[in-house]
């Protein structure tokens, strides 16, 4: 059983400028939640603070609380890079570390935490970790090659493998397919599906039909107007919102009638 | 001549779809490809009359000149090993000291300092190369020398003298001496460098591995370094090449004493400074040979290293670009 968040009042800023304000959101465990809104809206920002990678960027800050697993992420006490190891994050552009090869880009966070395995454990870790993207059998026979000669679809799907193999509570995924062609949406999507049996998802995704695809919740965010951060405008489960949301943004985003 | 200008010209110019009727882009590529061809010829002119100028000296000492020590121009006998020994050694000990001080100082800035002193603390180590050599000279022979003569060395000396290099009287000015100028001249060729190879590193790759749980520390190791080595070692090569070519300051504070000692205390010579120094004195003969071989030698040795150089970087930066995906 893999661990929620709720967050109480979160925003974020760059130096001056709001980014997103005051948003309170449960995302249950276990699920997948979307986060959906017009470009612009603070959708990434927001997720970039539920494990404290927003902070990173200098200028940046947050306020308000993270709750995950009972505890404040924000908290004084709380270790950043400890955060970061519990809740996973895949980026927009697939970034898997060039040089190193398949395997070791599977199995760099395990090092990163200093966890020393013999050899045989910390392959079965990389199979299992490569299985669940779901690039194993197309990767078994070159794990030794540079992480950089893979295809932009099976990149990312190696950085799935990479932020698995450290065992994350919660995984992140920041527009995870928008650089990718439908074939390897398609296996992303699938693998998202039977991740969810393990972990809690949180996807930001400007693809509605995405939303409604892989979701079970979905959230939408909107910046009002232009100059004004992003807020929560509505969310609820997958079916409602796009069936039957109650706020009339809601429904002519849904509706592509903006955005 | 100018039809081997001609016939290379065709097989290297890029192709140009002749424009119409105009003779700018011909008259353009032609001069620009002499420009750039002009660089061959004045190398191998170079090389040409260097070697006609030492040939009396080859004849005479044939390899051996390598490889004997002695240097005597009352007796008209020249060796170049010690020359090239303090060359080569002040050159690598001052890369010793000044490489892992420059990564330091480019790592530090490029990921680590405020903006706000990213760019004053930049100039200033970039000061340092604008210092003229002869002013490094002056100020190493009255307050580095004595400075180390006083303390580091006598330090040395006494609790790791045991081991060769660090055995033997000191004397203040010397082959450290020389090497510790030395690396503080090449310290700012090779932060500099460094640092825009590091400065270059994608974000993507760092918020990978921030993402996985890395500290500033791991993160420079694992999404830093590894896409900045090529050029990292282009920065070290750089240094080395001004370090092999120095000749003032290290003139000024080597000791101009053509021996090879076990001791880094105990006084050198360089090429450059047996070069700079003799070459006044000199008339015509063998001496001269002798002086011009060893420009020759020292040439021969930069040119090697940058070769061996360029191969390193190729060799470890080519995958970094060809998969690196930028």
């Amino acid at each position: 059983m893999a661990g929620s968040i709720t967050t109480n009042n979160l925003s974020a800023s760059f130096g001056d400028i709001r980014a997103v304000e005051g948003i309170s959101i449960e995302i249950p465990a276990n699920k997948v939640t979307a986060l959906i809104g017009p470009s612009g809206c603070g959708k990434s920002t927001f997720l970039r603070c539920l494990n404290r990678m927003h902070e990173l960027v200098p200028g940046a800050h947050a306020s308000g609380e993270v709750i995950w697993d009972g505890k404040n992420i924000y908290a004084p006490e709380m270790d950043a890079t400890a955060v970061r190891r519990g809740i996973g994050m895949v980026f927009q552009k697939p970034n898997p570390f060039p040089l190193m090869s398949v395997a070791d880009n599977v199995s760099a966070g395990l090092r990163l935490a200093g966890v020393r395995k013999n050899k045989a454990a910390m392959e079965e870790i990389i199979e299992r970790s490569l299985r669940m993207a779901a690039l194993w059998d197309e990767v078994k026979n070159k794990l030794g090659k540079p992480g950089g000669s893979l295809s932009g679809g099976q990149q990312q799907r190696l950085c799935i493998a990479r932020a698995l193999a450290v065992e994350p509570d919660v995984i992140l995924m920041d527009e995870p397919c928008s650089a990718l062609d439908p074939a390897s949406t398609q296996k992303i999507e699938d693998t998202i599906e039977e991740l969810k049996s393990d972990y809690t998802i949180v996807i930001v995704t400007h693809n509605m039909q995405q939303a409604a695809r892989v979701s079970d919740f979905t959230g939408f965010l909107l910046t009002r107007e232009s100059g004004e951060p992003g807020r929560l405008v509505e969310h609820g489960t997958t079916s409602k919102i796009f069936t039957m949301p109650d706020r009339k943004e809601t429904e002519n985003y849904i509706t592509g009638r903006f955005g | 001549m100018m039809s081997l200008v001609a016939q290379l010209r065709g097989k290297l110019a890029v192709k140009a779809k002749p424009a119409r009727g105009k003779l700018g882009d011909p008259v353009f590529s032609g001069l620009v490809f002499l420009a750039a061809f002009s660089i061959i010829i004045l190398m191998a002119l170079m090389v040409y009359k260097l070697a006609q100028v030492a040939m009396p000296s080859i004849r005479e000492f044939g390899l051996g000149f390598i490889s004997s020590s002695e240097w005597d121009p009352v007796k008209e006998v020249f060796g170049a090993e010690p020359f090239i020994y303090g060359t080569i050694v002040s050159s690598l000990l001052a890369l010793i000291m000044a490489v892992p001080l420059s990564l330091g100082i480019a790592i530090f800035l490029s990921q680590f300092a405020p903006r706000w002193l990213q760019s004053p603390l930049g100039f200033v180590v970039e000061l340092l190369a604008a210092i003229p050599s002869v002013v490094y000279g002056l100020w190493g022979i009255f307050v580095l020398a004595p400075f180390l003569g006083r303390t580091v060395e006598p330090f040395l000396s006494d609790h790791l003298g045991f081991i060769p290099i660090f055995a033997g009287p000191v004397y203040g000015v010397g082959l450290f001496a020389a090497s510790v100028v030395l690396a503080i001249m090449i310290l700012p060729t090779i932060s500099a460098i460094s640092r825009e190879s590091m400065r270059n590193a994608p974000r993507e790759q760092k918020e990978a591995a921030q993402a996985l749980g890395a500290t500033p520390w791991e993160t420079v190791r694992i999404a830093v370094l590894p896409l900045a080595r090529p050029g990292i070692i282009g920065a070290v090569i750089l240094g080395l090449g001004r370090a092999l070519g120095e000749t003032m300051a290290v003139t000024m504070l080597i000791g101009n004493r053509p021996e090879i000692s076990a001791s880094i205390f105990a006084p050198a010579y360089s090429i450059a400074s047996v070069i700079a120094n003799e070459f006044a004195e000199v008339t015509a003969g063998l001496h001269m040979a002798a002086l011009v071989e060893l420009a020759l030698i020292l040439l021969v040795i930069t040119l090697l290293l940058n070769l061996l150089a360029r191969l390193l970087v190729q060799k470890t930066g080519s995958r970094a670009l060809r998969k690196g995906g930028r």
